[in-house]
């Protein structure tokens, strides 16, 4: 009975395809949108993830997130190297400068200046040139899409490619020079702003006069301590602000979600995903169902069972659950691999395959139970209608 | 075993339909008797309960009063579960617009009654074949039902019918649709074929073109059988 249930099902190609389009809809809707969504909201803590060394970021215990910069005092990375547990502590600036492209424009950059002795902080992937190569004479190291996109040069001829800024160009930031010794690869920023890397004393040289600069002090726990300890040795001695760097993802997470229209848009856009597909997979299957209530009453007026019909509908339902998610969920990887070079932030966790697997689930059992309930309450005596 | 013998005995069967504070008698009392080996027809006004008389015989409509055994076996007391399996397997159907699945093809249309009696799949089918080719429709076993005309159609619903060997066929105007020559010929198949000393046929029809099918022609008229003539079938 199961194939007689899968033909009644198949065998009305319009209202086949239109339950699979509908459940497709949802599941493409739904899967794409929560990955642009975790995509965006994973590079609002890209600069924490691309500095894996140190276990705990030290700052003012007023800042929110990673780009709310609240300046400390350069002694205060004394103080953080005197606390009990403290293995190493390094200085870390981050800033917004404006570098001064060939055509006379500016370009706001993410500037982070790195401890001039050990470099700690560097970018995780280097393309072209050496992190070492920072120690040479004004240098610094642009990330490839910067270098490719925002900081290119001007055409050759009007209407021509832009020159990707290379290794020994020269650029100005804040009026002072500024040479390329190195191309990298970090994770994309919020802003989509380029990335600089460069050493401390000289990202607070290319910074506005401010008597405070030290951003961060970046801190590597000794071995065997307990980071939550030492965090909390650290703020109870210094008054500064201590988390791990999952805590300080958390907390850049965080704000993003409560203080942005951010999760609301794309709430909204998944919901919407799930509404239109339930109301087209929904309303298409009990149309199918309704269509085929005569059949359903001859096969229980032939002998076939309440059970029977229910089963044959859940498999209906279930074949056509499987092929509308995995529709959806292919189409919205294949929208993320083709854009995968792309300023489209696009990141597709196994959360949101489940997350939009149980959307789908919740789809077609509500779509089933509708059916269902009306073919349970069918008389068989409908056959004799005619 | 008082009805020993008889395929239906009906004894003073009443059912009334219930709609909102309006309640309609459309059996008044039905005493009726069908034999093995007989091809019975009701026949009456359209109204007059002969759809319910059958939906009452064919256990798809329970009776309020009265009672009515089939082959000894009253469905009326059977659980829903038991009801189901002994209409299954003992009672096959004609209904007047064929009821074919649309999709399926002429073969798995008729070898839904065998799966739902957990027939296994390859014997469903060669059980099937073996009917269609009674029927005349050997070779039209890959078609599907709107590929056939609607005498052919009505053969495949007698086909569906027969596969699973029931003892009690119900037809419900197996010939309204269909024109004379093709209602006669729908007619001899299902004399031809269905008609055995051990299974009994009721029609329900209101095509006089085809009462001389009939071995017996209960009339009916409000709810009640007013006459019951016998006559030699051809």
């Amino acid at each position: 009975m199961y194939a007689i249930a899968l033909k009644m099902l198949m065998g009305d190609r319009g209202k086949y395809l239109g339950i699979i389009m509908g459940l497709t809809f949802a599941s493409l809707l739904i899967t794409q949108q929560s990955s642009i969504f975790t995509g965006l909201m994973t590079r609002t803590y890209g600069t924490i993830s691309d500095l894996s060394l140190p276990d705990i970021w030290v700052m003012d215990h007023k800042v929110q997130f990673i780009d709310d910069l609240k300046p400390l005092q350069d002694t205060e990375l004394y103080r953080i190297r005197s606390v009990k547990g403290v293995e190493w502590a390094v200085p870390l600036y981050k800033g917004l400068l404006k570098a001064r492209l060939d055509n006379g424009n500016f370009q706001i950059c993410n500037v982070l200046g790195l401890d001039d002795a050990t470099l700690i902080g560097g970018p995780p992937m280097m393309i072209e040139g050496s992190l070492s190569d920072l120690r040479r004479q004004d240098s610094i190291i642009v990330n490839d899409v910067g270098a490719n996109t925002r900081l290119a040069r001007p055409p050759k001829e009007p209407g021509g490619k832009r020159i990707p800024l290379k290794v020994g160009d020269v650029l100005e930031i804040n009026d002072r020079r500024a040479v390329v010794v190195g191309i990298c690869r970090v994770s994309r920023t919020f802003q989509s702003q380029p990335v600089i890397f460069t050493t401390y004393t000289r990202a607070t040289s290319f910074a506005p006069r401010e008597r405070k600069l030290l951003s961060f002090i970046l801190v590597k726990a000794a071995a065997g301590e307990d980071l939550n300890a030492l965090c909390d040795r650290i703020r109870k001695g210094t008054g500064l602000a201590a988390y791990t760097a999952q805590q300080f993802k958390d907390l850049t997470y965080n704000f993003y979600m409560k203080n942005t229209g951010i999760p609301i848009n794309f709430g909204i856009a998944v919901a919407l995903g799930f509404l239109v597909g339930t109301a087209i997979a929904g309303q298409t299957f009990y149309n199918f169902t309704l269509e085929n209530l005569r059949y359903f009453g001859t096969l229980k007026a032939m002998g076939a069972s309440n059970g029977m019909l229910l089963r044959m509908i859940v498999l209906q339902a279930l074949v056509v659950g499987a092929i509308g998610y995995g529709m959806g969920v292919g189409g919205a990887s294949l929208f993320g691999f083709l854009l995968g070079g792309t300023e489209l932030s696009f990141r597709l966790t196994k959360e949101i395959l489940y997350l939009s697997a149980a959307a789908i689930i919740i789809i077609i059992v509500l779509s089933a139970l509708i059916s269902i309930r009306r073919v349970m309450k069918l008389e068989p005596a409908i056959v004799f209608k005619s | 075993m008082r009805n020993s013998g008889l395929a239906v005995y009906c004894n003073g069967v009443i059912k009334t339909y219930t709609t909102g504070q309006t309640k309609v008698m459309a059996l008044r009392g039905i005493d009726l008797d069908v034999r093995t080996g007989e091809l019975l027809m009701l026949v009456g006004p359209s109204g007059c309960g002969k759809t319910t008389l059958i939906s009452v015989v064919a256990g798809i409509l329970d009776h309020d009063e009265g009672d009515c055994l089939v082959f000894d076996k009253d469905m009326r007391a059977m659980g829903q579960r038991k009801k189901t399996l002994y209409r299954g397997s003992t009672i096959g159907f004609v209904f007047q617009a064929y009821n074919l699945l649309p999709t399926l093809s002429v073969l798995e249309n008729v070898t839904v009654p065998l799966l739902i009696n957990g027939e296994s799949r390859g014997m469903a089918e060669k059980k099937a074949h073996d009917v269609l080719e009674q029927v005349g429709l050997g070779d039209k076993v890959r078609s599907l039902p709107s590929q056939l005309s609607g005498g052919q159609q009505q053969r495949v619903a007698i086909a569906r019918a027969l596969v699973h060997n029931p003892r009690l066929i119900v037809c419900d105007e197996p010939t309204s649709a269909l024109d004379a020559d093709t209602g006669r010929m729908v007619m001899e198949v299902l004399r031809g074929t269905a008609l055995s000393s051990d299974r009994a046929l009721i029609i329900v029809t209101h095509d006089n073109r085809i009462f001389n099918f009939a071995d017996r022609i209960a009339r009916m008229d409000d709810g009640r059988i007013t006459v019951i003539e016998s006559q030699v079938a051809h």
